[in-house]
């Protein structure tokens, strides 16, 4: 065995190990009426934007979770379904499992000015990326829609984030511009100063649609995807897009790399295999 | 020095003797088309069952250091699906030179019959009879490879039902894997996968002290298990005269070249895909070739089964 295997083995790094490790919550924020914020006692060092963790609710299930912040280790949690309000149950203090980082995050591209694009609860890693790319001096622009202000966390965060221009949609019209935020994505892209990139996080027909922007304008976009996952890290085929699979190809794919899927923005598979069409 | 890695197992041509193993990847049409791409000379589709199955909520496969434990419940869409996907890989891998395997389990000996008939539709070059699966709910509760009687009824009522190639899928998991064999064959198995995973295992979380997994148990899996693989391999070999794929812990050219020195024709690889990632067949596929040049091997028949000849 060698010395990166034996230290998994004896667990010498706890960051370097695939068994979930369980550890106390140590805050719970409430960010709005649906979304809370897990603040676990873990500082999980090392991680990109964009990558996730296997998050498990012993007796429950385990669920992939893009980390919203690593140190300490965050996850920002919309109540959905069974797992998610079950998490929401929890209390701080009670102990929940995890393992990761897992996946393929954003990767910056320093020459172009970032204009990032989230939806709904998929915000949250884009608040890590641009906090990063604040870091690196790139010019940047974070577009955030969601359905009514209640969906949209974060909001404070970004804006107290320095440099960084924020654009607020809301379907209703509660928060920010009434409208989605596909629409001012246009107008961003005509302000960039240089040719941008774009980096998106949210529901996949938003993600489908800011994927032709790219592709007409010819600029590059990372898109971070989400499905059903069992092992988080390559082995079972259950998260396949295509021939993609988004827990060890992506969660965040390139442009280039969605040409021509039938799966995207279409597909998802259930926890048994099966292919249906995206909700 | 030209190296010939091809291999025949039950009649049917591999270009090489890497075999995707089942339960890892072969869910869809697309992945097998992508791993066959990779450099594997087969690809095994997931086991199926006649209805779908979701199988056991997550944790389901995890990654403990000398190898993976999974419980995953033989998760699958269902065999209407599985018919499309390995139609649809055939199409793909045909041209390719690339041999499709379809893996089926079910619940009684019987409905072994009607799987067998229902996955041909689909004219998979290999058929594996999967009835092995250590993580076995209480319906099941009886390993059908646990018993030599069994294994044989299973096997037959399979036999029955199609004109395509069988490999039975055998557990080492028994007290005597030589008669699991013995029996398999009498009953008409053209050849014997071997071996499924180990165990089952259990690991906990101490301080909750819980089973990591959710179903509890799960089999072994990965390089900690290779040489009980390669035991069992061995012991089958000595014994019967069909051709042997040796699956179990294989992550190197040296691992493939030490399982056909046991006598395997084939040589299946799946936790590997996780150490190495599914550019693995490839990998493996080079570390064989380097072993025969260096010794002199111009075909694999040159030095398979040449450890059988010392004793155990």
């Amino acid at each position: 065995m060698d010395g990166r295997s034996l230290m998994r083995f004896n667990r010498v790094n706890e960051h370097e190990v695939n068994l979930p490790q369980t550890v106390r919550i140590r805050e719970i924020r409430e960010e709005t009426r649906t979304i809370r914020s897990f603040v676990l006692d873990v500082e999980l060092e090392g991680s990109v934007p964009g990558q996730f963790i296997m998050l498990w609710l012993p007796g429950v299930d385990e669920k992939p979770m893009s980390i919203a912040w690593p140190a300490p280790l965050t996850v920002t949690v919309a109540r959905v379904g069974p797992f998610s309000a079950a998490l929401h149950q929890r209390k701080e203090g009670d102990r929940v499992g995890w393992r990761g980082p897992y996946g393929r995050g954003f990767s910056l591209l320093p020459e172009r000015p970032a204009v990032l694009i989230g939806g709904g609860c998929g915000v949250t890693p884009l608040y890590f990326l641009a906090a990063r790319a604040v870091e690196q001096n790139i010019s940047t622009i974070v577009a955030l829609g969601a359905h009514t202000a209640l969906d949209l966390p974060y909001v404070e965060r970004f804006r107290a984030l320095h440099g960084v221009e924020l654009v607020l949609t809301t379907d209703d019209g509660s928060l920010g511009r009434r409208g989605f935020v596909t629409t001012v994505v246009s107008e961003l892209l005509d302000q960039a100063p240089l040719p941008p990139a774009i980096y998106a996080c949210g529901p996949e027909p938003m993600l489908v649609a800011l994927y032709k922007v790219c592709r007409e304008r010819n600029i590059p976009g990372q898109f971070s995807l989400e499905r059903y996952m069992k092992c988080g890290f390559g082995v079972c085929g259950q998260c396949a897009l295509d021939g993609l699979l988004v827990c060890r190809d992506g969660p965040v794919f390139d442009a280039a790399q969605l040409d021509g899927l039938h799966e995207f923005g279409q597909y998802q598979r259930s926890a048994a295999g099966r292919r249906l069409p995206l909700r | 020095m030209e190296v010939d890695l091809s291999t025949t197992l039950c009649g049917v041509r591999l270009p090489n003797p890497t075999v995707l193993a089942s339960g890892i990847l072969g869910l869809s049409h697309e992945m097998m088309v992508r791993v066959a791409r990779c450099g594997a000379g087969a690809v095994t589709s997931k086991s199926c069952s006649l209805k779908p199955r979701a199988g056991y909520p997550n944790p389901t496969v995890l990654e403990w250091g000398p190898g993976l434990i999974n419980a995953v419940g033989l998760s699958n869409p269902g065999v209407e699906v599985m018919v499309e996907e390995i139609q649809a890989a055939r199409e793909k891998l045909t041209p390719l030179g690339v041999p499709v395997i379809a893996s089926i389990f079910a619940e009684t000996i019987y409905e072994f019959g009607t799987i067998a008939r229902f996955i041909s539709e689909a004219r998979p070059d290999l058929i594996e009879v999967n009835i092995s699966c250590p993580n076995i709910d209480d319906r099941y509760r009886l390993m059908f490879a646990a018993d030599p009687y069994v294994a044989a009824q299973v096997t037959r009522r399979v036999k029955q039902n199609t004109d395509i190639p069988v490999l039975v899928k055998l557990s080492p998991n028994v007290t005597d894997i030589v008669r699991i064999a013995q029996a398999v064959v009498e009953a008409g198995a053209d050849g014997i996968t071997a071996i499924n995973s180990v165990g089952p295992g259990i690991i906990l979380d101490i301080e909750t002290c819980r089973p990591l997994l959710a179903h509890g148990s799960g089999g072994l899996s990965g390089p900690g298990i290779r040489p009980i693989a390669v035991r069992c391999v061995y012991e089958i070999c000595k014994a019967v005269d069909v051709p042997v794929v040796a699956v179990g812990g294989v992550t190197t050219g040296r691992d493939v070249v030490e399982m056909l020195l046991v006598g395997a024709t084939a040589v299946g690889i799946g936790s590997a895909v996780y150490y190495r990632g599914i550019e693995v067949f490839r990998m493996v596929c080079e570390e064989l070739r380097e072993y025969m040049e260096r010794n002199g091997y111009r075909d694999l028949g040159a030095f398979r089964g040449r450890a059988l000849a010392y004793a155990l």
